[in-house]
């Protein structure tokens, strides 16, 4: 009894631990942003206040932050769950072009059906092929051992060449653009607000993160897969099979991954676009990394990511600031995440050393 | 269409010059895991070093002064994956990760700062192609010293010392143990950090080096995002080469091959995208194939504790 109620203090101190951490990150990363731009000669001032109310300054501009926001939780929420399970899924990327351009081949083939049929179809056999797809690397660390990163890298370029070679040739629609052909109306997200791009794939990210929430610490599934991520050799001498985990957790990341690529083209463009994604996989990692592999912490990360987004347009309009200072912004974040250390030493300096 | 006409002595030359960006950072991402440390972000140190490139010409009027800096900008990225996940332990694939979105994002706005353009730079002075005397006179052969890029034999001369470093020598002995057995290294006293922060600066050099390639020997100018996968497609060669320097540059003349038969393989009708594909498809062969024999450093992604 005692040792559990030191347990929880623990966890809870480790949690505020991270919170701070990542807090901090952000502080810092939007610190050094102003730097850059005070010595590229500009005002932080002006330049932060372009890019908030850009993101957050009318009802259309928050219907564009979201917009930006639901892939990134849907790419983050997949690196979250693979994490958990102690694997890296730098394939998000290509598991959402996979994902994508199968929801829309079905979307397109069966433009009979009703729309209750045909786009719960369309997304779940691309979330079925995003499960495949992700589930490669699973099963070849399983079977072989080898590296998910490097698995996931390759896989990556396999996914842009493959999905780029069928809207070139076999599903190219009539034009110069190589894209798909308009997916009848019954196979597209619905629109949430009038002349914005916000569309119903909200939805299905708020749902997605309550699942993986479930899934994850409500569930003996979930429970293994932590197990797994925590310490392998325990859980296998526990009898949870490290091999099954491993491939269950990349699956199922292939799976959520590919629904940032669903949403989008499904809800967005109506049609797979060569190359559309501007790299929804990779920030993905970051949204997790800031997030804490917790997927509350991926929605509120992928808000603050799809928000300086969604806000660069606006400064980069209105102010002299190019919109890759949100870049920028992104990876600082990353990075000082990535190592707390920084943050550590820095709290010691400021706390008047030790 | 007969094989002959693909592959012509042409191919043969165009594949050597496309190797040379892939190589450098292949040798450098070989330098950095094998003394135990993942380098995702080769991207963003070439991009570093193309940005660097430009930079140093534009500032010096000296093509040569921006090899110079784009060693520097390269090795500077090569410095904060070093601190951050060699000191700070930080994740190496998360800190490498964090350096390609970093340097996609820096070098945009410093464009913009510097040239006042939208994601390109202002044309400047490219580094000149070479004719070495005598050898340019050796039937066929000589074709490969007949107006060609001085880094050309600078990768060669990069390989070569890499190798025989790494095999043959000690320090290459240790770097080797650091990536397989690093506790065993430090009751031998050495290092561990000193080697490693080395070893990844060094790889932030040799990318920023392939990625000034780009910039100011293929092309005057550095434009956005020009590495486009280049340091990935590194990383896998180096994988392909099996952690090894030679390896590497085998691997990256592979690589640059088939992209340099993609216009003579337009007739054969084979879509273009799956020529792209084949060398991750067959690096992934290879690392399947590998298996458990694979000859990854073991402890290649522990931070030391």
């Amino acid at each position: 009894m005692n040792s559990k109620v030191k347990n929880r203090a623990l966890s809870v101190s480790l949690i505020t631990e991270d919170i701070i951490i990542s807090l901090f990150s952000i502080v810092l990363a939007l610190l050094v942003g102003a730097i850059i731009v005070f010595f590229l000669g500009n005002s932080p001032v002006e330049a932060y206040g372009a890019l908030l109310s850009g993101a957050f300054g009318s009802v259309r501009s928050i219907a564009g932050t979201l917009t930006k926001t639901v892939p990134l939780i849907f790419t983050g929420l997949a690196v979250a769950i693979a994490f958990r399970c102690g694997l890296f899924n730098i394939g998000a990327e290509g598991q959402l072009y996979v994902g994508s351009i199968a929801g829309v081949i079905v979307g397109l083939s069966l433009p009979f059906l009703p729309a209750v049929i045909l786009l719960p179809l369309s997304i779940l056999s691309g979330m079925s092929v995003g499960f495949l797809w992700g589930g490669i690397p699973g099963f070849l660390k399983a079977r072989f051992q080898t590296h998910e990163v490097i698995v996931t890298v390759m896989l990556n370029y396999v996914a842009i060449f493959l999905t780029s070679y069928l809207v070139n040739y076999p599903f190219k629609s009539d034009g110069m653009v190589a894209q798909t052909d308009m997916l009848p109306l019954a196979a597209q997200l619905p629109k949430l607000v009038q002349k914005t791009q916000l569309s119903a794939g909200l939805f299905i990210a708020i749902a997605a993160v309550f699942f993986v929430y479930w899934f994850l610490w409500k569930t003996s599934w979930g429970y293994e897969i932590r197990a797994v991520g925590e310490n392998p050799s325990a859980a296998e001498a526990g009898g949870i099979g490290r091999k099954k985990n491993t491939f269950l957790a990349m699956a199922l990341s292939g799976s959520i991954a590919s629904l940032a690529g669903i949403t989008h083209v499904h809800g967005i463009y109506g049609r797979f676009i060569e190359g559309y994604s501007p790299g929804f996989g990779f920030t993905g990692i970051a949204v997790a990394v800031l997030g804490r592999n917790h997927p509350f912490g991926v929605v509120l990360s992928a808000i603050l990511f799809g928000a300086l987004d969604a806000g660069a347009l606006r400064m980069d309009r209105t102010t002299e600031i190019s919109s890759d200072l949100v870049i920028v912004i992104q990876g600082l974040v990353i990075l000082f995440v990535a190592a707390p250390g920084i943050i550590r030493s820095i709290s010691t300096r400021l706390r008047g050393g030790k | 269409m007969p094989i002959f006409d693909v592959l012509t002595w042409d191919i043969v030359l165009i594949t050597f010059r496309l190797a040379i960006p892939i190589t450098f950072a292949a040798v450098g991402g070989t330098l950095s895991e094998r003394s135990g440390v993942i380098n995702i972000g080769l991207e963003g140190m070439m991009l570093m070093g193309a940005f660097g490139g430009v930079l140093g010409s534009f500032l010096t009027g000296s093509a040569w002064m921006g090899l110079v800096f784009a060693m520097i900008l390269g090795g500077l990225a090569g410095l904060v994956h070093a601190v951050l996940s060699v000191h700070y332990k930080a994740n190496q694939v998360v800190s490498g990760v964090g350096i390609n979105i970093l340097a996609a994002g820096l070098t945009v706005i410093l464009v913009r700062a510097i040239w006042g353009k939208e994601g390109m730079s202002a044309q400047v002075e490219s580094l000149d192609m070479v004719t070495v005397p005598l050898l340019n006179k050796i039937p066929y052969l000589g074709d490969l010293f007949t107006d060609q890029t001085p880094l050309l034999y600078l990768m060669i001369l990069v390989v070569a010392t890499a190798w025989f470093v790494m095999f043959k020598t000690n320090i290459g002995l240790r770097l080797r143990a650091l990536g397989d057995h690093p506790q065993a290294v430090r009751t031998a006293g050495i290092s561990i950090k000193k080697y490693r922060f080395i070893c990844v600066i060094l790889s932030g050099v040799l990318s920023g080096l392939g990625g000034s390639y780009l910039s100011i020997v293929h092309n005057n100018i550095f434009v956005q995002g020009m590495t486009a996968g280049r340091g990935f497609m590194a990383l896998a060669a180096n994988i392909f080469g099996g952690w090894n320097p030679a390896g590497s540059f085998g691997a990256g003349l592979i690589f640059a091959f088939a992209q340099a038969i993609r216009l003579n393989m337009l007739e054969f009708e084979i879509p273009d995208q799956f020529i792209q594909m084949l060398p991750y498809i067959v690096t992934l062969l290879i690392l399947v194939l590998a298996g458990r024999k694979s000859r990854a450093p073991e402890s290649l992604g522990a931070p030391d504790e």
